[in-house]
Protein backbone atom coordinates (compact mmCIF):
# COMPACT_ATOMS: atom_id res chain seq x y z
CA UNK A 1 0.00 0.00 0.00
CA UNK A 2 2.86 2.21 1.08
CA UNK A 3 4.69 1.25 -2.25
CA UNK A 4 1.50 2.47 -3.82
CA UNK A 5 0.69 6.05 -2.63
CA UNK A 6 5.09 7.12 -3.07
CA UNK A 7 4.51 5.64 -7.06
CA UNK A 8 1.32 7.72 -6.87
CA UNK A 9 3.40 10.52 -5.57
CA UNK A 10 5.97 10.19 -8.11
CA UNK A 11 3.90 9.87 -10.88
CA UNK A 12 1.92 12.68 -10.06
CA UNK A 13 5.11 14.86 -9.47
CA UNK A 14 6.71 13.59 -12.56
CA UNK A 15 3.64 15.09 -14.67
CA UNK A 16 3.94 18.41 -12.22
CA UNK A 17 7.51 18.90 -13.36
CA UNK A 18 6.56 17.42 -16.91
CA UNK A 19 4.03 20.42 -16.80
CA UNK A 20 6.18 23.37 -15.71
CA UNK A 21 8.71 21.64 -18.28
CA UNK A 22 5.73 22.66 -21.02
CA UNK A 23 4.45 25.79 -19.23
CA UNK A 24 8.42 26.83 -20.02
CA UNK A 25 7.38 26.95 -23.91
CA UNK A 26 8.36 25.27 -26.95
CA UNK A 27 11.02 22.86 -27.21
CA UNK A 28 13.86 23.86 -29.95
CA UNK A 29 13.66 21.03 -31.79
CA UNK A 30 9.57 21.39 -32.04
CA UNK A 31 10.06 24.91 -32.48
CA UNK A 32 11.84 24.65 -36.18
CA UNK A 33 9.68 21.71 -37.06
CA UNK A 34 6.31 23.68 -36.56
CA UNK A 35 7.75 26.64 -38.21
CA UNK A 36 9.00 24.99 -40.88
CA UNK A 37 5.78 23.08 -40.99
CA UNK A 38 3.78 26.25 -41.35
CA UNK A 39 5.78 28.06 -43.97
CA UNK A 40 6.24 25.20 -46.72
CA UNK A 41 2.18 24.42 -46.17
CA UNK A 42 1.67 28.11 -46.69
CA UNK A 43 4.53 28.06 -50.00
CA UNK A 44 3.04 24.72 -51.54
CA UNK A 45 -0.79 26.47 -51.61
CA UNK A 46 0.84 30.01 -52.75
CA UNK A 47 1.02 30.22 -56.30
CA UNK A 48 2.08 33.47 -56.42
CA UNK A 49 5.42 32.80 -53.95
CA UNK A 50 6.24 29.85 -56.31
CA UNK A 51 6.17 32.13 -59.76
CA UNK A 52 8.78 34.21 -57.80
CA UNK A 53 6.77 36.99 -56.02
CA UNK A 54 9.66 37.90 -53.26
CA UNK A 55 7.69 41.05 -52.15
CA UNK A 56 4.87 38.15 -50.45
CA UNK A 57 7.29 35.75 -49.62
CA UNK A 58 9.13 38.54 -47.37
CA UNK A 59 5.76 39.37 -45.88
CA UNK A 60 5.39 35.70 -45.06
CA UNK A 61 8.93 34.93 -43.55
CA UNK A 62 8.44 38.46 -41.59
CA UNK A 63 5.08 37.49 -40.21
CA UNK A 64 5.66 33.74 -39.43
CA UNK A 65 9.76 33.47 -39.14
CA UNK A 66 11.13 36.74 -37.92
CA UNK A 67 9.42 36.54 -34.38
CA UNK A 68 12.16 33.49 -33.50
CA UNK A 69 14.81 35.12 -34.58
CA UNK A 70 17.53 37.17 -32.54
CA UNK A 71 18.83 39.47 -35.09
CA UNK A 72 20.69 41.61 -32.44
CA UNK A 73 22.71 38.46 -31.72
CA UNK A 74 23.63 37.58 -35.57
CA UNK A 75 24.47 40.96 -36.21
CA UNK A 76 26.84 41.10 -33.78
CA UNK A 77 28.61 37.77 -34.48
CA UNK A 78 28.51 38.79 -38.03
CA UNK A 79 30.12 42.10 -37.31
CA UNK A 80 33.07 40.17 -34.85
CA UNK A 81 35.27 42.11 -33.00
CA UNK A 82 34.61 45.53 -34.26
CA UNK A 83 31.00 45.66 -32.78
CA UNK A 84 32.36 47.33 -30.07
CA UNK A 85 33.30 49.97 -31.67
CA UNK A 86 29.94 50.92 -32.55
CA UNK A 87 28.16 53.51 -30.65
CA UNK A 88 24.50 52.27 -29.85
CA UNK A 89 22.75 54.12 -32.48
CA UNK A 90 24.88 52.81 -34.78
CA UNK A 91 24.15 49.01 -33.82
CA UNK A 92 20.45 49.49 -34.11
CA UNK A 93 21.12 50.72 -37.58
CA UNK A 94 23.48 47.77 -38.41
CA UNK A 95 20.89 45.42 -36.88
CA UNK A 96 18.27 47.14 -39.29
CA UNK A 97 20.08 46.68 -42.22
CA UNK A 98 21.61 43.51 -41.88
CA UNK A 99 17.98 41.87 -41.17
CA UNK A 100 16.59 43.51 -43.97
CA UNK A 101 19.77 41.72 -46.69
CA UNK A 102 19.20 38.61 -44.48
CA UNK A 103 15.23 38.77 -45.05
CA UNK A 104 15.51 39.43 -48.54
CA UNK A 105 17.89 37.20 -49.33
CA UNK A 106 16.85 34.01 -47.98
CA UNK A 107 12.91 34.77 -48.73
CA UNK A 108 13.66 34.63 -52.43
CA UNK A 109 14.53 30.77 -51.75
CA UNK A 110 11.66 30.06 -50.55
CA UNK A 111 10.25 31.17 -54.52
CA UNK A 112 12.43 28.29 -55.52
CA UNK A 113 10.94 25.59 -53.40
CA UNK A 114 10.10 22.70 -55.30
CA UNK A 115 8.54 19.77 -53.31
CA UNK A 116 11.68 19.75 -51.74
CA UNK A 117 11.45 17.03 -48.55
CA UNK A 118 12.77 18.15 -45.11
CA UNK A 119 13.87 15.60 -42.68
CA UNK A 120 14.02 16.17 -38.87
CA UNK A 121 16.94 14.88 -37.12
CA UNK A 122 17.01 14.24 -33.17
CA UNK A 123 17.99 17.15 -30.51
CA UNK A 124 21.06 15.89 -29.23
CA UNK A 125 20.70 17.74 -25.95
CA UNK A 126 20.56 17.83 -22.57
CA UNK A 127 17.52 19.59 -20.50
CA UNK A 128 19.51 22.33 -19.10
CA UNK A 129 21.25 22.67 -22.15
CA UNK A 130 20.80 27.28 -23.29
CA UNK A 131 22.21 26.72 -27.04
CA UNK A 132 21.56 23.93 -28.89
CA UNK A 133 21.96 22.97 -32.19
CA UNK A 134 18.48 21.72 -34.66
CA UNK A 135 19.84 19.53 -37.61
CA UNK A 136 17.88 18.97 -40.71
CA UNK A 137 18.13 17.79 -43.91
CA UNK A 138 16.75 19.34 -47.39
CA UNK A 139 16.19 16.06 -49.88
CA UNK A 140 14.96 16.73 -53.16
CA UNK A 141 15.34 13.91 -55.90
CA UNK A 142 18.44 14.36 -58.17
CA UNK A 143 20.76 16.26 -55.91
CA UNK A 144 22.77 15.40 -52.89
CA UNK A 145 20.88 16.49 -49.98
CA UNK A 146 21.44 19.36 -47.98
CA UNK A 147 21.60 19.56 -44.64
CA UNK A 148 20.88 23.06 -42.95
CA UNK A 149 21.23 23.23 -38.95
CA UNK A 150 19.86 26.19 -36.92
CA UNK A 151 21.87 27.10 -33.45
CA UNK A 152 19.19 28.40 -30.87
CA UNK A 153 19.26 30.10 -27.84
CA UNK A 154 17.60 30.05 -25.01
CA UNK A 155 15.87 33.35 -23.55
CA UNK A 156 14.09 33.16 -20.84
CA UNK A 157 11.80 30.81 -21.75
CA UNK A 158 11.83 30.96 -25.15
CA UNK A 159 14.49 30.32 -28.07
CA UNK A 160 15.94 32.13 -30.48
CA UNK A 161 17.83 31.40 -33.74
CA UNK A 162 20.96 32.73 -33.70
CA UNK A 163 22.51 31.60 -37.02
CA UNK A 164 21.70 29.23 -39.75
CA UNK A 165 23.83 26.90 -41.51
CA UNK A 166 23.48 25.62 -44.96
CA UNK A 167 25.75 22.16 -45.61
CA UNK A 168 27.94 23.77 -43.07
CA UNK A 169 28.68 27.14 -43.37
CA UNK A 170 26.75 29.75 -41.12
CA UNK A 171 25.16 32.73 -43.41
CA UNK A 172 26.51 35.03 -40.62
CA UNK A 173 29.86 34.34 -39.87
CA UNK A 174 30.15 34.36 -43.69
CA UNK A 175 29.77 38.07 -44.04
CA UNK A 176 32.57 38.68 -41.03
CA UNK A 177 35.25 39.21 -43.87
CA UNK A 178 33.84 41.41 -45.76
CA UNK A 179 32.28 43.61 -42.87
CA UNK A 180 35.78 43.31 -41.80
CA UNK A 181 37.07 44.49 -44.60
CA UNK A 182 34.18 47.47 -45.12
CA UNK A 183 35.53 48.95 -41.17
CA UNK A 184 38.97 48.85 -42.52
CA UNK A 185 37.82 51.02 -45.38
CA UNK A 186 35.43 53.24 -44.08
CA UNK A 187 34.76 52.85 -40.30
CA UNK A 188 31.23 51.37 -39.09
CA UNK A 189 29.73 54.12 -40.59
CA UNK A 190 31.32 53.01 -44.20
CA UNK A 191 29.78 49.55 -43.13
CA UNK A 192 26.31 51.12 -42.57
CA UNK A 193 26.41 53.01 -46.20
CA UNK A 194 27.31 49.83 -47.83
CA UNK A 195 24.72 47.77 -46.42
CA UNK A 196 22.03 50.41 -47.32
CA UNK A 197 23.16 50.77 -50.57
CA UNK A 198 23.66 46.79 -51.09
CA UNK A 199 19.26 46.42 -49.69
CA UNK A 200 18.41 49.76 -51.92
CA UNK A 201 19.80 48.30 -55.12
CA UNK A 202 18.17 44.97 -53.92
CA UNK A 203 14.86 46.95 -53.58
CA UNK A 204 15.19 48.20 -56.71
CA UNK A 205 15.54 44.86 -58.89
CA UNK A 206 12.69 43.17 -56.89
CA UNK A 207 10.35 45.79 -57.57
CA UNK A 208 12.06 46.01 -60.93
CA UNK A 209 10.83 41.93 -60.85
CA UNK A 210 7.57 42.66 -60.25
CA UNK B 1 45.93 4.99 -72.66
CA UNK B 2 48.82 6.17 -70.64
CA UNK B 3 50.05 8.60 -74.13
CA UNK B 4 46.49 10.51 -74.30
CA UNK B 5 47.00 11.25 -70.58
CA UNK B 6 50.87 12.44 -70.07
CA UNK B 7 50.53 15.74 -71.41
CA UNK B 8 47.65 16.87 -69.87
CA UNK B 9 48.84 15.63 -66.44
CA UNK B 10 52.04 17.33 -67.23
CA UNK B 11 50.04 20.61 -67.79
CA UNK B 12 48.79 20.36 -64.67
CA UNK B 13 51.28 19.59 -62.62
CA UNK B 14 53.28 22.59 -64.40
CA UNK B 15 50.90 25.05 -63.52
CA UNK B 16 50.72 23.60 -59.80
CA UNK B 17 54.70 24.20 -59.72
CA UNK B 18 53.97 27.32 -61.14
CA UNK B 19 51.44 28.19 -58.51
CA UNK B 20 53.72 27.17 -55.82
CA UNK B 21 56.53 29.53 -56.98
CA UNK B 22 53.91 32.51 -56.86
CA UNK B 23 53.34 31.25 -53.40
CA UNK B 24 56.71 31.43 -52.36
CA UNK B 25 56.87 35.16 -53.80
CA UNK B 26 53.63 36.83 -52.45
CA UNK B 27 53.78 34.44 -48.94
CA UNK B 28 54.68 38.24 -47.29
CA UNK B 29 52.10 39.68 -48.33
CA UNK B 30 50.93 43.17 -46.80
CA UNK B 31 48.88 43.28 -43.52
CA UNK B 32 45.07 44.10 -43.73
CA UNK B 33 44.96 41.12 -46.16
CA UNK B 34 42.83 37.47 -44.84
CA UNK B 35 45.38 35.33 -43.31
CA UNK B 36 44.47 32.31 -45.75
CA UNK B 37 44.58 34.45 -48.70
CA UNK B 38 48.11 35.63 -49.29
CA UNK B 39 47.77 35.30 -53.00
CA UNK B 40 44.78 37.59 -53.20
CA UNK B 41 45.91 40.22 -55.90
CA UNK B 42 46.47 36.92 -58.16
CA UNK B 43 43.23 34.89 -57.03
CA UNK B 44 40.94 38.60 -57.95
CA UNK B 45 42.13 38.27 -61.52
CA UNK B 46 41.88 34.62 -61.68
CA UNK B 47 37.92 34.59 -59.86
CA UNK B 48 36.85 37.79 -62.45
CA UNK B 49 37.76 35.92 -65.31
CA UNK B 50 36.20 32.57 -63.98
CA UNK B 51 32.81 35.05 -63.56
CA UNK B 52 32.96 36.01 -66.86
CA UNK B 53 33.29 33.22 -68.83
CA UNK B 54 30.37 31.37 -66.28
CA UNK B 55 28.12 34.19 -67.33
CA UNK B 56 28.91 34.24 -71.11
CA UNK B 57 29.60 29.94 -71.33
CA UNK B 58 28.76 28.36 -68.58
CA UNK B 59 25.81 29.43 -67.02
CA UNK B 60 23.98 29.67 -69.92
CA UNK B 61 24.92 26.47 -71.19
CA UNK B 62 23.53 25.08 -67.49
CA UNK B 63 20.39 26.89 -68.62
CA UNK B 64 19.70 25.09 -71.46
CA UNK B 65 20.73 21.62 -70.29
CA UNK B 66 18.24 22.55 -67.18
CA UNK B 67 15.15 22.93 -69.67
CA UNK B 68 15.79 18.93 -70.04
CA UNK B 69 12.78 16.46 -68.29
CA UNK B 70 13.71 15.90 -64.72
CA UNK B 71 14.48 12.39 -65.47
CA UNK B 72 16.78 12.75 -67.33
CA UNK B 73 18.56 15.25 -65.29
CA UNK B 74 18.53 12.95 -62.24
CA UNK B 75 20.22 10.42 -64.52
CA UNK B 76 22.67 12.04 -65.61
CA UNK B 77 23.17 13.27 -62.11
CA UNK B 78 23.04 9.37 -61.20
CA UNK B 79 24.88 7.92 -63.61
CA UNK B 80 28.38 10.24 -62.50
CA UNK B 81 27.63 9.87 -59.19
CA UNK B 82 27.72 6.08 -59.29
CA UNK B 83 31.35 6.46 -61.35
CA UNK B 84 32.33 8.47 -58.63
CA UNK B 85 31.08 6.15 -55.85
CA UNK B 86 34.06 3.67 -56.11
CA UNK B 87 36.71 6.68 -55.30
CA UNK B 88 34.60 7.74 -52.79
CA UNK B 89 34.42 4.09 -50.89
CA UNK B 90 38.46 4.15 -51.11
CA UNK B 91 38.50 7.76 -49.40
CA UNK B 92 36.53 6.74 -46.90
CA UNK B 93 38.88 3.60 -46.38
CA UNK B 94 41.93 5.31 -46.02
CA UNK B 95 40.24 7.97 -43.61
CA UNK B 96 39.41 4.75 -41.66
CA UNK B 97 35.48 4.28 -41.85
CA UNK B 98 35.20 0.88 -43.12
CA UNK B 99 31.78 0.73 -42.72
CA UNK B 100 31.22 3.88 -44.78
CA UNK B 101 33.31 2.34 -47.31
CA UNK B 102 32.14 -0.98 -47.66
CA UNK B 103 28.70 0.63 -48.14
CA UNK B 104 30.11 2.73 -51.09
CA UNK B 105 31.24 -0.83 -52.77
CA UNK B 106 27.63 -2.12 -52.24
CA UNK B 107 26.47 1.17 -53.82
CA UNK B 108 28.51 0.83 -56.53
CA UNK B 109 27.61 -2.95 -57.61
CA UNK B 110 23.98 -2.51 -56.88
CA UNK B 111 23.72 1.00 -58.95
CA UNK B 112 25.96 -0.32 -61.76
CA UNK B 113 23.44 -3.72 -62.22
CA UNK B 114 20.28 -3.02 -61.51
CA UNK B 115 20.47 0.58 -61.52
CA UNK B 116 21.29 0.14 -65.37
CA UNK B 117 24.73 1.66 -65.54
CA UNK B 118 24.19 3.82 -62.35
CA UNK B 119 21.26 5.75 -64.15
CA UNK B 120 18.84 5.09 -61.50
CA UNK B 121 20.23 5.20 -57.96
CA UNK B 122 18.39 2.04 -56.04
CA UNK B 123 21.31 2.16 -53.32
CA UNK B 124 19.58 5.15 -51.88
CA UNK B 125 16.40 3.13 -51.64
CA UNK B 126 18.01 0.64 -50.42
CA UNK B 127 19.35 2.62 -47.37
CA UNK B 128 22.85 2.42 -48.67
CA UNK B 129 23.49 6.79 -48.30
CA UNK B 130 25.48 8.48 -50.66
CA UNK B 131 28.74 9.68 -49.24
CA UNK B 132 30.69 12.89 -49.86
CA UNK B 133 34.89 12.19 -50.13
CA UNK B 134 37.51 12.78 -51.95
CA UNK B 135 41.17 13.16 -51.54
CA UNK B 136 41.77 16.56 -50.19
CA UNK B 137 39.22 15.88 -47.34
CA UNK B 138 41.16 12.88 -46.76
CA UNK B 139 44.74 14.75 -46.42
CA UNK B 140 42.38 17.05 -44.27
CA UNK B 141 41.12 14.18 -41.97
CA UNK B 142 45.01 12.82 -41.42
CA UNK B 143 45.82 16.76 -40.44
CA UNK B 144 47.25 18.00 -43.27
CA UNK B 145 46.60 22.12 -43.24
CA UNK B 146 44.77 23.85 -45.95
CA UNK B 147 47.40 25.66 -46.73
CA UNK B 148 46.24 29.11 -49.08
CA UNK B 149 43.17 29.65 -50.80
CA UNK B 150 43.60 29.41 -54.22
CA UNK B 151 40.56 29.97 -57.18
CA UNK B 152 41.75 28.11 -60.23
CA UNK B 153 41.14 28.75 -63.69
CA UNK B 154 37.52 27.79 -64.37
CA UNK B 155 37.58 25.32 -61.64
CA UNK B 156 36.96 28.11 -58.83
CA UNK B 157 37.45 27.86 -55.34
CA UNK B 158 40.00 26.38 -53.51
CA UNK B 159 43.33 25.75 -51.49
CA UNK B 160 46.72 24.00 -51.82
CA UNK B 161 45.73 20.80 -49.76
CA UNK B 162 42.85 20.78 -52.14
CA UNK B 163 44.55 21.09 -55.15
CA UNK B 164 46.93 18.74 -54.50
CA UNK B 165 44.32 16.56 -53.68
CA UNK B 166 42.05 17.30 -56.84
CA UNK B 167 44.95 16.00 -59.43
CA UNK B 168 45.21 12.67 -57.39
CA UNK B 169 41.32 12.30 -58.04
CA UNK B 170 41.87 13.34 -61.66
CA UNK B 171 44.23 10.49 -61.65
CA UNK B 172 42.18 8.07 -61.17
CA UNK B 173 39.33 9.58 -62.72
CA UNK B 174 37.61 7.22 -65.10
CA UNK B 175 35.90 9.88 -67.22
CA UNK B 176 39.45 11.90 -67.58
CA UNK B 177 40.76 8.54 -68.08
CA UNK B 178 39.02 7.66 -71.56
CA UNK B 179 40.74 6.57 -74.35
CA UNK B 180 40.06 9.07 -77.39
CA UNK B 181 40.03 12.56 -76.69
CA UNK B 182 36.62 13.46 -78.71
CA UNK B 183 34.36 11.07 -76.38
CA UNK B 184 36.95 12.38 -73.16
CA UNK B 185 35.93 16.14 -74.03
CA UNK B 186 32.16 15.43 -74.65
CA UNK B 187 31.64 13.16 -71.18
CA UNK B 188 33.58 15.71 -69.23
CA UNK B 189 31.70 19.06 -70.26
CA UNK B 190 28.15 16.74 -69.69
CA UNK B 191 29.50 16.55 -66.10
CA UNK B 192 30.27 20.01 -65.50
CA UNK B 193 27.47 21.30 -67.10
CA UNK B 194 25.29 18.75 -64.98
CA UNK B 195 27.29 19.75 -61.64
CA UNK B 196 26.98 23.68 -63.04
CA UNK B 197 23.10 23.59 -63.50
CA UNK B 198 22.48 21.80 -59.82
CA UNK B 199 24.01 25.28 -58.93
CA UNK B 200 21.65 27.57 -60.31
CA UNK B 201 19.26 28.71 -57.44
CA UNK B 202 22.34 28.81 -55.79
CA UNK B 203 24.72 31.56 -57.22
CA UNK B 204 21.52 33.90 -57.91
CA UNK B 205 21.23 33.72 -54.11
CA UNK B 206 25.01 34.62 -53.12
CA UNK B 207 25.01 37.36 -55.59
CA UNK B 208 21.77 38.34 -54.03
CA UNK B 209 23.52 38.23 -50.33
CA UNK B 210 26.99 39.52 -50.71
CA UNK B 211 28.86 42.98 -50.80
CA UNK B 212 31.53 41.03 -52.47
CA UNK B 213 30.89 38.21 -54.02
CA UNK B 214 35.08 37.47 -54.04
CA UNK B 215 34.75 37.41 -50.34
CA UNK B 216 31.53 35.87 -49.87
CA UNK B 217 32.46 33.16 -51.98
CA UNK B 218 35.98 32.54 -50.19
CA UNK B 219 34.80 32.28 -46.99
CA UNK B 220 31.64 29.69 -47.98
CA UNK B 221 34.57 27.52 -49.20
CA UNK B 222 36.53 27.53 -46.01
CA UNK B 223 33.79 26.57 -44.11
CA UNK B 224 31.97 24.10 -46.37
CA UNK B 225 35.50 22.30 -46.57
CA UNK B 226 36.03 22.28 -42.75
CA UNK B 227 32.53 21.11 -42.37
CA UNK B 228 32.81 18.15 -45.81
CA UNK B 229 36.22 17.31 -43.81
CA UNK B 230 34.42 16.63 -40.17
CA UNK B 231 31.32 15.06 -42.34
CA UNK B 232 28.86 17.75 -41.77
CA UNK B 233 29.67 17.84 -37.87
CA UNK B 234 32.70 19.87 -37.34
CA UNK B 235 33.70 20.18 -33.74
CA UNK B 236 31.11 22.74 -32.38
CA UNK B 237 33.43 25.91 -31.55
CA UNK B 238 31.32 28.62 -29.45
CA UNK B 239 32.76 31.65 -31.13
CA UNK B 240 35.42 32.68 -28.18
CA UNK B 241 34.55 36.81 -28.95
CA UNK B 242 30.78 36.27 -29.39
CA UNK B 243 29.95 36.96 -25.75
CA UNK B 244 32.77 39.45 -25.81
CA UNK B 245 31.59 41.47 -28.53
CA UNK B 246 28.48 41.63 -25.94
CA UNK B 247 27.81 45.03 -25.26
CA UNK B 248 29.04 45.46 -21.13
CA UNK B 249 28.15 49.47 -21.50
CA UNK B 250 25.17 49.27 -23.08
CA UNK B 251 21.91 47.83 -22.00
CA UNK B 252 20.55 45.17 -24.32
CA UNK B 253 17.37 46.68 -24.42
CA UNK B 254 17.39 48.84 -27.42
CA UNK B 255 18.48 46.51 -30.39
CA UNK B 256 16.34 44.15 -28.68
CA UNK B 257 12.99 46.22 -28.69
CA UNK B 258 13.84 46.65 -32.71
CA UNK B 259 14.57 43.20 -33.26
CA UNK B 260 10.81 42.47 -31.85
CA UNK B 261 9.39 44.93 -34.17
Amino acid sequence: MKKIASLLAALTLGIGIQCAAFAQGIAPDALVKSVTDDVITIVRQDKAIQSGDTRKAVDLVEAKVLPYFDFAHMTRLAVGKDWRQANAEQKTVLTHEFKNLLVRTYSNALTQYRNQHIDFKPLKAKPEDTDVVVRTEVRQPGAKPVQIDYNLEKQGDDWKVYDVMVAGVSLVTNYRDSFGQEVRNGGIDGLIKSLKDKNKQLETTVSAKK
Amino acid sequence: MKKNKKPELRAVRRSVATLLLGLGLTACAGPGGHPKDPLEPINRVTFRFNETADRYVMRPAAEVYDLAPLPVKVGVGNFFGNLADVWIGVNNLLQGKFAEGLSDGGRFLVNSTVGMLGVFDIATELGLDKHDEDLGQTLGRWGVGDGPYIVLPLLGSSNLRDTAGLIGDLNVDPVIGIDSPGPRNRVTALRFINRRSQLLGADATAEQASLDKYDYVRSFYIQYRQSQIYDGQPPRVKDPDDEAYMDEATPASPTRKENQE
